[in-house]
């Protein structure tokens, strides 16, 4: 079957496609960036982007990406490696501390801001509540999201 | 910050970690890498015959099955009593108590033939409440031990039978805290790689490289030398990835050593819950002597706390509640006992805060039940009664080292919160609508890093390249809460350069002397107070060197923007300065420590100087209580902390919202649920932590008083933040309510409500000390 990957062709073996999609991001293609947190979908480490909505990875299985565009977040960065608008945000408002819950919380946010890029605060919190994040307190997310989301009213 | 330097949102990792880029323990493969996996049983405590492995052995994909009959150093360890069984030998004592580790070669295999392995166990009976625990006839958890107390730590200041004498009113109350987990979103995860120099190389998520070596070399019974532990990216820790990591780090080292293969050892997030230390419950019988004017005479205080099946740091944790009993407030005569003590339940042991949040709970609303009686204000009888400038500790510590800023903590939270203005909003019971308003506060005071638990010191190495770059290196571990940008960023400052001149080296314990554990908030103060010395013994070394050709002497050398220069405008750039230096045959390398300055203490009267520096904060929270749903909804919160100086603001400002953050869980939302032993809050649907739409907008202050006793002038701020939201909310809805919550997490009964407000009578205890809090 015909997965794309970060706007790359992907065949998968069709016997692949029952398997775990997050285990067979990190284990079979090193896309290491989605992480295994909980394992029921109740945290959000694992988002990925099907076709531009966030779904948990630890919950799909590949078959389920087949035909569809899979965004993971080695592939939210330009192909010379410039941070997208979203991830420098991130960095720029301190909103990083142990990184674990960061890539599905930015691809969350992308996500979000496609459909809303001009969002109030409390719509913010509301679209990343099912991103868990033990360290921040979220507030400084929420300053990154809201800042970047200008780079999504062009 | 120096000019160079302009203080922005900063970390050496972010690009790596909002890339995806950054690699965590369980992010790493190495040729002919295994998988392991744990196997628990179903009991709580037992006698262990035997385990049956055979089946296990003869599974598809499995390389071999390991129990305690196959180690070959001590299968017991721990931080201060070695009673830590890392694989269970002949009795089960928990739950979370590993018998056998699964060895394969994928996790599935691993997985599936884990479920093959039995066991021969004859139950014993349980006990799963410390103060059953106590009793005369009790089981005990560990025969050898002879007893189930842990410790006993006390303080003995003053007479307190003639401070209660002395006092017009005695508020008397007992409190309850639960077991909390600290929910760090990366299970526990160890990759150890047998070298073929014959040293077992490990790569865990883990926040103690140097306790995980200890545990490591004892388990397979090799010196330290031979165990080299490098840090990755870890995924959270919060106090929570010292023991159990070290444990999961040592038994895929076992692994390794056995099979002779690289091994992988994650733990999914049931395992994780099951098996990982917790926050330790404690009961909490108060009671406080007061005079009419207000002024706090006398506290006794007896403090249980259950430690679960192992000892871990439970004696550390139970001290610094000893301590810290009395909150921030003078008082003349104290008697405090606390016991640690050992049950079946998961073993408990350090997580942010550290013995604090518990004593917190119950200081900060004890000292407003007894405001009530007294009819004066929360603010004022705090500021009868709490420390100033050369005022004296209930364990005989005179403050006198530093800026005592309590008062301006205090002061800064009540006018940005316009405390006293909500506060004559508040509903105490009484409103025409649904909701109750309410807005609460609480401080504390807070010895910094270990106090009297143990040694304290660190190092740190700065080592210029030829090119002018620099690696620096520490003995403190990046946890996620930005340690080694704080470090970078003060060597950056110290030597005058640009940051991005240094690169923190991936640290390994083979390299930098142990520098103990990164926890107590002492990353900035003790690794810090190591990278200044470091820097300044750095800048004597090259200014010995460089002065001549600068035309001044050494002591005229100074180091700015980025250069090296003489007084009379003569500069040196850094490349130059290095080319200097080899061209002299000195290295531009430099070691530095910082010792901790002496601290003091006395077990059987539980007096001495126990800290060598404090640090002073204050916490609000403004809340509605729903009257027909009992639903506490936050509206606001807001802090301030004297962190002695800034390192890097952005960072800092992290450390208050996500302490506050979990602050909040600790108040409302967080226990973990035990069932006969067995933990049933296994995963984030069962066990809630503050998502992003239960948080209000929060409010951070930033008090500087430089510490004259660190070299940084920087103290610390992880747990401070942690340690104050939970009261304040109680506080908040005490306001809200007219009643008193004294069971953590705080849960409105809105049936309870109907009732109207209780008061703050009605607080005598029963024979027991079982008071209502209503």
């Amino acid at each position: 079957m015909q997965l794309t990957i970060n706007g790359r062709a992907v065949t998968v073996p069709d016997s692949d496609g029952a398997r775990n999609l997050l285990e067979y991001l990190r284990e079979d293609l090193d896309l290491t960036g989605a992480k295994n947190g909980c394992g029921i979908g109740q945290c959000g480490a694992c988002t990925v982007l099907l076709d531009d909505r966030p779904v948990r990875a630890c919950r799909k299985i590949v078959a389920d990406a087949a035909g569809r565009r899979l965004l993971t977040i080695e592939g939210l960065a330009a192909p010379d490696g410039a941070l997208h608008p979203l991830q420098q945000a991130f960095v720029d408002h301190g909103a990083i501390q142990c990184g674990f819950c960061t890539p599905g919380m930015v691809l969350t946010a992308h996500a979000f801001l496609l459909k809303n890029p001009s969002p109030t605060r409390s719509e913010i919190r509301r679209a990343i509540s099912a991103n868990l994040c033990r360290c921040t307190g979220y507030q400084q997310i929420v300053d990154a999201i809201e800042s970047a989301a200008s780079h999504y009213r062009r | 910050m120096s000019e160079v330097n302009p203080p922005r949102a900063w970390r050496n990792d972010a690009v790596a970690k909002v890339t995806g880029r950054a690699r965590y323990a369980d992010d790493l493969k190495f040729h002919g890498l295994l998988h392991a996996v744990p196997v628990y049983t179903d009991h709580v405590h037992a006698r262990l015959r035997g385990v049956d492995t055979a089946a296990a052995a003869a599974a598809p994909g499995v390389v071999r099955v390991i129990t305690a009959a196959d180690v070959p150093g001590s299968v017991t360890f721990g931080q201060i009593l070695q009673d830590y069984h890392m694989l269970a030998g002949d009795t089960i004592r928990c739950h979370g108590d590993v018998v056998a580790v699964v060895v394969a070669e994928t996790r599935a295999a691993a997985v599936a033939a884990a479920r093959l392995v039995t066991v021969a166990a004859d139950p014993l009976p349980a006990v799963l409440d410390p103060e059953e625990a106590l009793r005369p006839g009790a089981p005990l958890v560990h025969e050898r031990h002879g007893t189930n107390v842990i410790n006993h730590h006390r303080v003995r200041r003053g007479d307190v039978a003639a401070g209660f004498a002395a006092s017009d009113v005695v508020v008397e109350q007992v409190f309850r805290t639960s077991f909390i987990e600290h929910a760090y979103l990366e299970p526990e995860a160890a990759v150890a790689v047998p070298r073929p120099d014959g040293v077992m190389e490990i790569y865990g998520s883990m926040q103690h490289p140097f306790s995980t070596r200890r545990f490591t070399a004892a388990l397979l019974g090799v010196p330290l030398a031979d165990v080299e532990v490098r840090s990755v990216p870890m995924g959270g820790g919060f106090g929570g990835k010292d023991d159990t990591a070290a444990i999961v780090c040592a038994r895929a080292a076992l692994a390794a050593r056995l099979t002779g293969r690289p091994v992988k050892l994650t733990y999914d997030r049931e395992w994780s819950v099951r098996e990982s230390y917790k926050r330790h419950p404690y009961r909490l019988h108060y009671r406080m002597g007061l005079t009419r004017d207000g002024r706090i005479q006398a506290v006794a205080v007896r403090i249980v706390a259950d430690g679960g099946a192992y000892c871990s740091v439970t004696p550390w944790v139970t001290w610094r509640s000893t301590v810290q009993c009395c909150g921030p407030y003078r008082v003349p005569h104290v008697a405090c006992d606390t016991y640690g003590v050992y049950t079946n339940n998961v073993f408990t042991g350090a997580m942010r805060g550290f013995g604090s949040p518990q004593v917190n709970f119950c200081i900060e609303q004890l000292v407003e039940m007894a405001a009530e009686r007294l009819d004066l204000s929360p603010l004022e009888i705090r500021r009868r009664n709490m420390v100033r400038q050369g005022d004296t500790t209930i364990t005989g510590q005179v403050l006198d080292t530093h800026v005592v800023s309590l008062a301006q903590v205090l002061d800064r939270v009540v006018a940005e919160s316009d405390y006293e203005a909500r506060r004559g909003r508040c509903a105490h019971g009484r409103a025409d609508g649904d909701e109750l308003y309410g807005i609460g506060l609480a401080m504390s005071y807070r010895g910094m890093s270990l106090g009297a638990e143990g040694k304290d010191f660190n190092s740190a190495i700065v080592n210029v390249q030829f090119d002018g770059s620099i690696l620096l290196e520490t003995g403190i571990h990046e946890n996620g809460q930005g340690a080694e940008s704080a470090m970078v960023l003060l060597l950056a400052d110290e030597l005058g350069v640009r940051r991005e001149r240094i690169r923190y080296r991936q640290a390994s314990t083979s390299v930098i002397p142990d520098g103990g554990t990164t926890v107590a908030s002492r990353g900035t103060l003790m690794g810090g107070g190591a990278v200044v010395h470091a820097a300044r013994a750095l800048k004597e070394k090259m200014a010995a060197v460089l002065a001549p050709r600068l035309g001044c002497a050494p002591g005229d050398v100074a180091f700015r923007d980025d250069a090296v220069w003489g007084p009379g405008g003569a500069r040196l750039t850094i490349e130059e300065a290095v080319r200097e230096m080899w061209q002299a045959q000195e290295y531009p390398y430099a070691f530095g420590v910082f010792q901790g300055p002496q601290v003091t203490w006395d077990e059987a009267t539980g007096q001495g100087n126990a800290y060598f520096t404090w640090v002073y904060g204050c916490q609000a929270a403004e809340v509605t209580v729903n009257r027909r749903t009992g639903k506490v909804k936050v509206l606001g919160m807001w802090a301030a902390h004297d962190v002695g100086r800034a390192v890097n603001p952005p960072m800092l400002l992290g450390q208050f919202y996500g302490g506050m953050a979990m602050g909040l869980g600790y108040g409302l939302t967080e226990a973990v649920t035990i069932d006969a032993g067995r933990i049933r809050s296994l995963n984030f649907d069962r066990y809630r932590i503050a998502r992003a739409t239960d948080l209000p907008e929060m409010h951070a202050t930033i008090v500087e008083n430089p510490d004259p006793l660190s070299p940084s002038r920087a103290k610390g701020i992880g747990e401070p933040t942690n340690e104050l939201m939970a009261p304040a909310i109680a506080n908040a809805v005490a306001a809200a309510t007219g009643r008193r919550y004294c069971e953590q997490p705080v849960r409105v009964d809105a049936a309870e409500l109907a009732g109207g407000p209780a008061g703050a009578e009605g607080t005598e205890p029963d024979a027991n000390g079982e008071a209502p809090c209503n």
